[in-house]
């Protein structure tokens, strides 16, 4: 059994190693925040296909052997007074085979605005395959009041797409840029 | 244990008193008896907001309220009902009974155990201050999101979500500070000869609850924090547009969410075997394999949350893997219910209300898991998702697992910690008709979620009508009922009754009950030795 000042000095250990979970616990909070955007770009859990361009190089080979329908969607979000949408619906390529499209976005207000779009690709598992050299979601873009613009978008599908998703669906939601 | 001790201790009973007495006092029986009377008072405020929903949505069309404060009705009845009212009923139970049961003096950190509380009055308020703030023309009222705080909405409310916010700071500190106190109490003051395997299992169940909460409350608080900071500092956490993704915020919520559910439980799972085998005159059954089912549950909860978020698009493998994990808990929870009718088989059951509500508690309590288990399953989900059906689930889970499991706690303890029996007439008229009410509120609500009602809605389509009649007609019920709780521990506390003997169940085991009804001020100055 221990004395008073025995458990006094064994109570505050205890007490301190407890203060150091809840320490590393709050910083396993925010660290879930980059630790989130990783496994979802490398799992493509939310169909999260990042925003760099990739690299050409990877699709020298062309896979004639196999058609993949890719979709385009486009959605403007609350906040942001654009008319936007794809000028094609969808786009049948081979796997490697590298495709140009484009948007069309037109500001519909007397001001000028500037709009960030955000990619998503579905089936989720898809995302990862999904590769954009140039795309006009790299940046945000500013439209003058009135303003039209062609935005394009180019890009390829990897050869190494899993064999059964036949059809890609490429959603983008345009925000209203912040500051 | 020498009464000669307590004698002299009960004479040198030296603390303020008055309102200084309650403010001032490191004593865990006054610790505990604050957070129950607390615990108490917020169940009836929830429950109010409770019966303001149920009265709106009794039949279909708009006849009370706006839909807005309706929402925030919904939000805050939630995070009233989990956070100050089950959470600090649970942290009461541990602060009274966890000492007397383990031998103790007192909590090992009595100054933090009197701060762990007094964050609580003012977290309550911070929760209802922005209703009284919109009479006033202040703001928009509460919280309008529901008790998930989900980004982006949260983002672009008014300043109910900043009082919300700041009020789950407040309540996740005060559960922290509890739980830290726990965990060094039975881990440093148990009597001599109290071996962890021999710890009562009410004791486990707040053990793991405890660990449980320190992992995951900061979690929440973080992803709060975070929360503000987008609101009003520029930050793009949850903002798509600037980076962050708002999902990230529904995976950080339920992070902590589903444990949540498990910290609301394990302190009842840990007293219900106390009453059933204090009822059935025989000891606990499967006392180990309760310790280790509680273990494999506390931990398996913090590796499942996604089930919450089915819906919002994962692939197939994570689909899988959480559906899983998630129907994996059951084969604990199976042992469990298994342990507590075994304790009960062949034993000279009696049925005093503390047994009527934990014998209801388990038939209630098993119709919240197995419906749990419809929902774990993916293909379900799809459809149930955000239903009634899910309402339904919950509330076998929170109100019959939760609070009708502290309600036979209640019962079980009340004599001990006022000296004074209730009366077992009212005590068994509230169990039936907490029961039946209960039953006749949210047994239709299964099959209102069955059939494509919504939840969160402050309307419906004509063909909801009957159950939801029924539902509001039982909640009403339901919420009278409980008048009959409250009538009886007052007057059990002002000394009516009668008296109660040092152990008035006379299966009832543990050290709690050498001592006399009520205990001495201070108890256990010298700590009894276990054999
Ligand atoms: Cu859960």
């Amino acid at each position: 059994m221990m004395d008073a000042t025995e458990r006094e000095i064994a109570n505050r250990r205890l007490v301190r190693k407890l203060l150091g979970v809840v320490a590393a616990a709050c910083v396993f909070a925010f660290a879930l925040v980059p630790l989130y955007d990783v496994i979802c770009r490398v799992t493509g859990f939310n169909g999260k296909t990042g925003n760099a361009a990739a690299q050409v190089e990877h699709a020298t080979r062309v896979d004639t052997s196999r058609w993949v329908t890719v979709e385009f969607v486009g959605n403007t979000m609350p906040g942001l007074s654009w008319e936007f949408h794809p000028r094609q619906s969808s786009v049948r390529v081979h796997p490697g085979q590298v495709e140009l499209t484009s948007y069309f976005a037109r500001n519909i207000t007397n001001q000028p605005v500037a709009g960030q779009a955000v990619p998503s690709v579905s089936p989720g598992q898809a995302a990862q395959y999904f590769k954009k050299i140039e795309c006009f979601c790299f940046q945000r873009q500013e439209l003058k009041p009135g303003e039209t613009k062609e935005m394009p978008l180019t890009f390829y599908v990897s050869p190494d797409l899993p064999e059964n998703v036949q059809t890609i669906t490429l959603s983008y939601a345009f925000y209203r840029a912040v500051q | 244990m020498t009464t000669a001790a307590q004698a002299h201790e009960a004479h040198h009973d030296h603390h303020p008193t008055g309102i200084m007495r309650w403010l001032t006092t490191t004593n865990h029986k006054d610790i505990g008896t604050m957070y129950l009377v607390f615990a108490l008072i917020m169940f009836m405020v929830g429950g109010a907001m409770a019966l303001a929903v149920r009265a709106e949505l009794f039949q279909p069309g708009m006849q009370l309220m706006r839909p807005e404060f309706f929402n925030q009705l919904i939000g805050v009845h939630a995070l009233i009902m989990i956070f100050a009212a089950l959470m600090p009923a649970a942290t009461g139970f541990a602060n009274w009974l966890i000492p007397l049961q383990i031998g103790a003096p007192d909590m090992a950190l009595p100054r933090l155990n009197n701060w762990g509380f007094w964050l609580l009055p003012p977290a309550a308020i911070l929760l209802t201050l922005p209703f009284i703030l919109a009479l006033f023309g202040i703001g928009d009222g509460a919280i309008a999101t529901g008790w998930t705080f989900y980004a982006p909405l949260s983002v672009q409310e008014g300043i109910g979500v900043d009082f919300a916010i700041f009020a789950v700071h407040l309540l996740g500190i005060s559960s922290v500070m509890g739980s830290i106190n726990i965990i060094v109490t039975i881990f440093n003051m148990r009597a001599p000869g109290m071996t962890m395997m021999k710890l009562p299992l009410f004791a486990w169940g707040w053990l793991i609850t405890a660990f449980l909460l320190i992992a995951t409350i900061p979690v929440l608080a973080g992803a709060v924090t975070m929360l503000l900071t987008d609101r009003h500092f520029g930050t793009h956490f949850f903002n798509a547009a600037g980076g962050g993704d708002p999902i990230l915020f529904q995976h950080l919520f339920w992070f902590f969410g589903h444990p949540e559910v498990y910290i609301l439980l394990l302190p009842v799972w840990g007293f219900i075997p106390h009453i059933l085998s204090a009822f059935s005159r025989k000891p606990t059954y499967g006392y180990k394999a309760q310790v280790y089912s509680f273990w494999a549950i506390g931990i398996l909860s913090l590796v499942v949350w996604a089930h919450h978020v089915f819906t919002v698009g994962m692939p197939v493998p994570a689909l899988l893997y959480f559906m899983y994990s998630t129907m994996s808990i059951s084969l604990p929870l199976a042992v469990l219910f298994f342990c507590w009718i075994a304790t009960m088989w062949r034993g000279a059951m009696s049925f005093e209300t503390p047994m009527l509500f934990a014998t209801g508690w388990i038939i209630l309590f098993g119709i919240g898991g197995l419906t749990g288990l419809v929902l774990a399953d993916v293909a379900a989900d799809a459809q149930y998702h955000h239903s009634y059906f899910v309402v339904a689930h919950f509330h076998y889970t929170l109100f019959a697992g939760g609070m009708m499991g502290m309600m036979a706690g209640t019962y079980f303890w009340l004599p001990k910690m006022t000296g004074r029996m209730y009366s077992e007439k009212l005590g068994k008229l509230h169990f039936w008709l907490t029961a039946i009410a209960f039953n006749l509120t949210f047994m239709p609500q299964f099959f209102l979620g069955l059939a494509g009602m919504p939840r969160r809605i402050p309307d419906y389509a004509l063909q909801f009508a009957e159950f939801n009649m029924i539902s509001s007609i039982g909640a009403f019920i339901l919420g009278l009922s409980q008048l009959i709780f409250v009538y009886n521990i007052v007057s059990c506390i002002r000394g009516q009754g009668e008296k109660a003997a040092d152990k008035p169940w006379e299966g009832a085991e543990g050290l709690e009950w050498t001592l006399s009804s009520p205990p001495p001020y201070h108890s256990f100055t010298v700590q009894p030795v276990v054999k």
